[in-house]
């Protein structure tokens, strides 16, 4: 066994955000669960999409694919099912998972392959300068907007539920140690886990600020919220599981909960692919051809 | 009778492939070399569809313009195909059609019933007219009512009409070969090939009942050929996917769409084989077909996925990142005829210079085009050899009519090569490093550690990058990088052997050059046009370097597509000008003998620099 430390997931390479952007945190906390979990670098993989948050992988000494604009989803499922072997953790922005991304982000509800999504949310597209992101409310005008946002916001945790994703939980990019816990928790989870993390920008969004939301954040573990959905429950029991859920992923404003909202146990997609794949994941398509082709056997229902 | 075609004709899901089907295996089984070809509608049930199965004493795989037999077994084919049946052909159909008018034909277009109208001189010509006129031409009716022969032999054997209905298919194919004196025996073998159990016995039944009918004799007899075993009958979709299994194909991606899907579908359905343990994933859109192919390569896995028109339009972007990561990725593109959704189910050849350059940015792709199925199969196997030799983008060219087409060949065309050459890095023991995995190579190929790699890891990033995958804007090491991906390109044309680039069947004063499913077609005119030689071109990209072959030549391109996107290529690479464009966009292939006069007309001089091939139903 590998004895690592703490800065040996830590690239040498430093990272080129702004001074006091929420993205440190997000950095330090995955860093240190991967610390925390004993990852063998050489078999983690950190895919991103393309942002500001697409960077995280550059500063982090695991695998690393920084990808393209929304594709982060279709490309670390890919690598996730051809080596079922890997830990994969996928990251993105808001824009990047919820605006282009948003079809993959449904599809991959659909398949729950075990990995975990983290999404930096910060309702603006950073890196070209503060267009307002899928997460920014109605008539809401940052500083960098020129006027108010005529979209509507996206509420990525229903969308997630409703999606199929298995495990859904939130996060503060400024409360590294509580993040820290949900990216393990979220890597543990046998299935698709979906991480909402806050992430403020100091640059561009004037609106949802550290200050701003400091004294609005709660945590709902705290407050007894349960988000274990065991298999079998009765209609009933899942229907109150569901309104409950429903009721926590909706609050915004006063009070914005964060902590795990949603644990439920559903076969993976590695799973499902044994239905016609017997081997996998013992034999799985990274590992290449290891026996000869059977061409006679299967050149027989074309036979003259 | 050196050769025949046989034409059957019916609404789509009337079972007319399964009697195509029939047909062929019946003939093959009976020694003859067989080619079918399939038309039909974007439309589940209803729509006019049919195939011809032309068959030879010698392999087959072009078509002609006039059939010898048609089986029309709805009054539309009938409207359709007239003037489709050579003078001395025959034509079976249900005299129960006469009573419709060509107005009366639900699924008849617009332009094919005025087209009728015109011709007779009336607004609503009956059937009745139409059968006259096949007669006028020399054609002879064979009046069969296939629904009541089917209720009689029902009737016969205890079969409700409902089902003996769903025989019909055989009675025409029984019918067929009753009438042209072809044995019953093959017959029933194909059958015992296509149908299990209680079904089997019902249309073995059925196929003696219509072999103990009187029948008339007709002046073409079809006699048997001399049985050979060892011979398969495939499609070109199917040879792509066999060919994709025996270069080790482990991930293959797809999003339905017409015609590509057939491949995928097939690979769905075989997985349960020794040595074919391929992960198949129907994905929500192209985009992601393409992206998840490429994050299943990057573990090491062999990775394709298929597609059509537009959604290899959505793949540009993926195909650009692949080349960007040097990640070894096979798109294997049916095209069909564009632009836009254009006509799904028809075949063109219209996404060469697309398959060529689509795209932002220059990296490094081959394109490979294959002439027909043993070449499907062959082409597969090297798209994923190259793709990992090289570790880049293959974009291996189908189309439809070679996806659906189906033909008869000698087991051992279907060969296994092996092919390898891939630069690895095999990993190391202890405490994983950073792995220079862009490192400059003389030939542009750095060994590939994929994900997983033990004692390693690295960064890729779809941004131009250093040596181990970190973003840089520096100038020197971006032209470093870019000169590396793009030698690539160089090396490929030094090693890929000189017969995997182009074929000069037969030289000639006037050259034809072509690519893809010309193939076929050209090499069997070509037998009736002395004078006249072929170039077919299979590898597009990098071009090879066929400027000498061409030299003093007249030459000539034959494609299906509107532009001759064939001839600007080979203009451009070779500077040499493309005297004749021979092209055609009407959706369905040349025929043998559109083809035969195209040429004529080029070896008279009587050819303008652009001609244009119109036939086709």
């Amino acid at each position: 066994m590998l004895e690592l430390k703490p800065a040996d997931y830590k690239a040498e390479k430093n990272p080129d955000w702004c001074p006091g952007c929420g993205d440190f945190g997000i950095l330090s906390a995955l860093q240190m669960a991967l610390f925390e979990l004993k990852k063998d670098p050489s078999r983690t993989v950190v895919f991103s999409g393309i942002g500001c948050s697409a960077k995280t992988p550059h500063y982090l000494n695991v695998y690393g694919v920084h990808t393209l604009h929304g594709r982060v989803l279709p490309i670390a499922q890919g690598a996730k099912l051809a080596h079922p072997h890997l830990t994969v953790v996928a990251v993105g922005g808001d824009g990047d998972g919820l605006g282009i991304g948003a079809g993959h982000f449904v599809a991959a509800g659909r398949r729950n392959v075990d990995m975990l999504y983290i999404l930096y949310d910060n309702e603006v597209y950073g890196l070209t300068k503060g267009q307002a992101g899928p997460t920014l409310g109605f008539g809401e005008k940052t500083k960098s907007l020129p006027k108010p946002n005529p979209q509507g916001r996206i509420n990525p945790l229903l969308l997630a539920f409703a999606a199929g994703y298995t495990w859904i939980g939130r996060g503060y990019a400024y409360d590294v140690k509580g993040l820290k816990e949900l990216i393990k928790e979220g890597i543990l989870h046998r299935g698709l886990a979906f991480l909402h993390v806050l992430q403020p920008c100091p640059t561009y969004n004037d609106l949802h600020t550290k200050e701003w939301f400091a004294p609005r954040l709660y945590r709902l573990q705290e407050e007894g919220y349960d988000p274990y959905v065991p298999e079998g429950l009765s209609p009933e029991e899942l229907d109150g599981k569901m309104a409950l859920f429903q009721a926590k992923a909706a609050e915004w404003g006063e009070r914005i909960p964060v902590g795990v909202f949603w644990r439920a146990e559903a076969p993976t997609f590695e799973e499902r692919l044994q239905a016609y794949l017997p081997r996998y994941p013992g034999v799985y398509p990274a590992l290449g051809q290891r026996e000869a082709l059977d061409l006679e056997g299967l050149l027989r229902e074309f036979a003259l | 009778m050196q050769e025949f075609t046989w034409r059957v004709g019916g609404p789509q899901g009337g079972g007319i492939e399964t009697a195509a089907t029939l047909f062929a295996r019946a003939v093959a089984k009976g020694g003859w070399w067989v080619a079918t070809k399939r038309e039909y509608h974007s439309n589940i049930m209803g729509r006019h569809s049919y195939l011809d199965v032309r068959l030879s004493r010698k392999p087959v795989g072009a078509f002609r313009e006039k059939v010898d037999f048609l089986v029309a077994l709805d009054g539309e084919t009938l409207a359709r195909h007239l003037g489709e049946v050579r003078p001395g052909g025959a034509l079976l159909y249900d005299p129960r059609a006469l009573d419709l008018t060509v107005h009366k034909l639900p699924m008849l277009d617009h332009r094919a019933a005025e087209a009728l109208a015109e011709r007779f001189g009336k607004l609503d010509p009956s059937l009745k007219e139409v059968l006259q006129a096949y007669v006028e031409a020399g054609v002879q009716p064979l009046p069969y009512p296939f629904e009541e022969v089917a209720d009689r032999i029902g009737g016969e054997l205890g079969v409700p009409s409902l089902q003996a209905r769903r025989t019909l298919n055989t009675i025409a194919v029984a019918a067929s070969l009753r009438l042209l004196d072809f044995p019953l025996e093959p017959l029933l073998e194909a059958l015992a090939h296509q149908f299990r159990g209680k079904v089997l016995e019902l249309n073995q039944e059925v196929a003696k009942a219509v072999y103990r009918e009187e029948v008339p004799r007709l002046p073409s007899q079809l006699s048997l050929n001399g049985y050979e075993p060892g011979r398969v009958y495939l499609t070109g979709a199917q040879a792509a996917a066999l060919g994709k299994l025996a270069g080790g194909l482990r991930f293959q991606t797809y999003y339905p769409i017409s015609p590509a899907t057939d491949e995928s579908v097939y690979l769905e359905a075989h997985t349960a084989f020794q040595g074919a343990d391929v992960a198949v994933v129907q994905t929500e859109d192209e985009i992601a077909a393409v992206t998840m192919a490429i994050g299943a390569a990057l573990t090491g896995a062999r990775a394709a996925t298929a597609t059509s028109g537009p959604g290899f339009s959505l793949m540009a972007e993926g195909m650009g990142f692949a080349g960007m990561l040097e990640a070894p990725l096979v798109v294997t593109l049916y095209q069909r005829g564009g632009p836009s959704t254009g006509l799904p189910t028809r075949t063109e050849q219209g996404d060469l210079q697309f398959a060529l350059r689509g795209g932002h940015g220059e990296y490094p792709r081959l394109v490979l085009a294959s002439g027909d199925i043993e070449d499907a199969f062959l082409d597969a196997q090297k798209a994923l050899a190259w793709a990992w030799r090289y570790q880049t983008v293959v974009v291996h060219l189908l189309d439809k009519f070679l996806a659906s087409m189906a033909q008869s060949l000698p087991k051992e065309a279907l060969k296994p090569l092996s092919l390898n050459g891939e630069r690895r890095f095999p990993g190391r023991e202890g405490r994983p490093e950073p792995f220079p995995r862009y490192a400059m190579a003389p030939d542009g190929i750095s060994p590939f550690a994929p994900l997983g790699t033990p004692g390693s890891f690295y960064w890729m990033t779809s941004d131009e990058h250093d040596e181990v995958g970190h973003i840089t804007e520096d100038p020197v090491v971006r032209e470093a990088q870019m000169e590396k991906r793009m030698q690539k390109l160089q090396t490929a044309r030094k090693e890929i052997p000189q017969e995997d680039q182009y074929t000069l069947f037969r030289d000639g004063e006037v050259l034809v050059l072509g690519f893809g499913t010309v193939k076929g077609t050209l090499l069997e005119a070509l037998e009736s046009l002395p004078g006249v030689g072929y170039l077919h071109l299979r590898l597009l990209w990098p071009f090879p370097e066929i400027a000498p072959l061409l030299e003093g030549k007249r030459l000539v391109t034959v494609e299906h597509n509107y532009s001759g996107q064939l001839a600007d290529l080979v203009q451009q690479e070779t500077l040499q000008r493309v005297h004749h464009r021979v092209v055609k966009y009407n959706g369905r292939p040349i025929t043998l003998d559109e083809a035969v006069e195209a040429l004529r007309a080029v070896l008279t001089k009587e050819a303008p620099e652009r001609l244009v091939l119109r036939k086709g139903v």
